[in-house]
């Protein structure tokens, strides 16, 4: 039984669902991301949202599977800040739907200024919700100095706690100051980029066992849904025993999106 | 853990890693033209695998990684390299 806490079901299929539901997924969370090309106008989203909302936890019901999800707008779509807050404006009354769990996935992608813009205003909104948050952080050579840059302007908004914040895509070069810095740090196991899951196994070995956790980031792109049993099964064959297993992929998920009172755990 | 359990456990995959890492370098000495900044990098990043040091992995991250702390005035474009390009930022 294990949790995937950051997955994008919505490009992935049927299979899909059922290779999760086979291998002991419970739950999953979904956060908002770029489509693969960018939206021609807000409206767009607005009907992103409520596939996120509306449609895709019927889809996992259907495998015994809890839906939850993340609205935001991503910072590949943010270099018009414009139309990047045309899209912010429609979150706030999404909040309240009951699969929210927060903000995101937020962050930055090539560390621009108008990037960086909306992520502040994105930090606002979460904190002027009281959302939980979850960062993505930018890829290959931009990821080290973009992660910098957002845990300084979360230090800058000074009213999000660390511990209800996750960054996500974390490799050896950036958990160590994430972790010391107080926020959570995800893992995302890839094929070939980010994390795979025999370097996450080491990191466990490396970092212990707080505020971490697992993921696929399962998209449109080259990446596997079934990324975090593979990563199960690596503990277990380098002879971790169960309860670190169960910890790194069920009890710290909960721990973290437990935060928000709509996460319910009840049965898992 | 001993060493040994190690190498009995890992050595296959990571004898296959180097072999492809090798096979790359081939295909590149086949091919026509010069380097770009991706595959100085790469063959600079070759350096560290046994340099008697520690952290290969965050140390070959690093080495990758654009060394800048500013923000850039507007997004270049939408994707990544995977190794900074220096003439990036003349």
């Amino acid at each position: 039984m294990y949790i995937e806490p950051h997955i994008h079901m919505v490009v992935r299929t049927i299979d899909d669902y059922t290779a999760l539901a086979h291998a002991g997924c419970v739950a999953v969370t979904e956060p908002a991301f770029w489509a693969g090309y960018d939206r021609a106008t807000p409206q767009a989203f607005a009907d992103y949202f409520d596939q996120l909302t509306l449609h895709e936890p019927k889809r996992a019901a259907g495998f015994g599977i809890d839906h939850y999800c993340w609205l935001c707008i991503n910072p590949k779509e943010a270099e018009d800040p414009g139309f990047a807050r045309e899209v912010i404006e429609l979150i706030p009354p999404l909040l309240e739907r009951p699969n929210v769990l927060g903000i995101g996935e937020i962050g930055l992608n090539k560390n621009s200024k108008n990037e960086m813009l909306i992520l502040e205003a994105q930090l606002e909104l979460a904190a002027d919700h009281d959302q939980l948050v979850l960062v993505h952080t930018p890829h290959l050579e931009d990821k080290l100095k973009g992660t910098r840059l957002i845990m300084d302007a979360i230090k800058r908004n000074g009213r999000l706690s660390p511990e209800r914040v996750l960054i996500d895509h974390m490799e050896e070069h950036t958990i160590g100051e994430v972790l010391d810095r107080g926020f959570w740090a995800g893992m995302t196991l890839y094929p070939y980029t980010k994390c795979n899951p025999t370097r996450a196994v080491d990191i466990v070995e490396c970092f212990g066992q707080e505020r971490m956790w697992f993921n696929s980031s399962g998209d449109w792109g080259v990446s596997d849904p079934m990324a975090v049993p593979k990563f199960m099964m690596e503990l277990r064959r380098r002879g971790h025993d169960a309860a670190t297993v169960q910890r790194m992929t069920l009890d710290n998920p909960k721990a973290f999106l437990g935060q928000c009172p709509k996460f319910s755990a009840d049965g898992f | 853990m001993q060493r040994t359990t190690v190498i009995d456990r890992d050595f296959i995959e990571a004898r296959a890693a180097l072999l492809d890492v090798a096979a790359f370098l081939d295909r590149l000495d086949r091919a026509e033209g010069d380097d770009d900044f991706r595959a100085t990098a790469l063959r600079a990043a070759t350096a560290l695998l046994d340099d008697g040091h520690p952290d290969r992995v965050r140390r070959l991250l690093e080495h990758f990684s654009d060394p800048t702390t500013t923000l850039l005035d507007h997004a270049p474009s939408q994707g990544a390299a995977g190794a900074y390009d220096p003439a990036s930022s003349v």
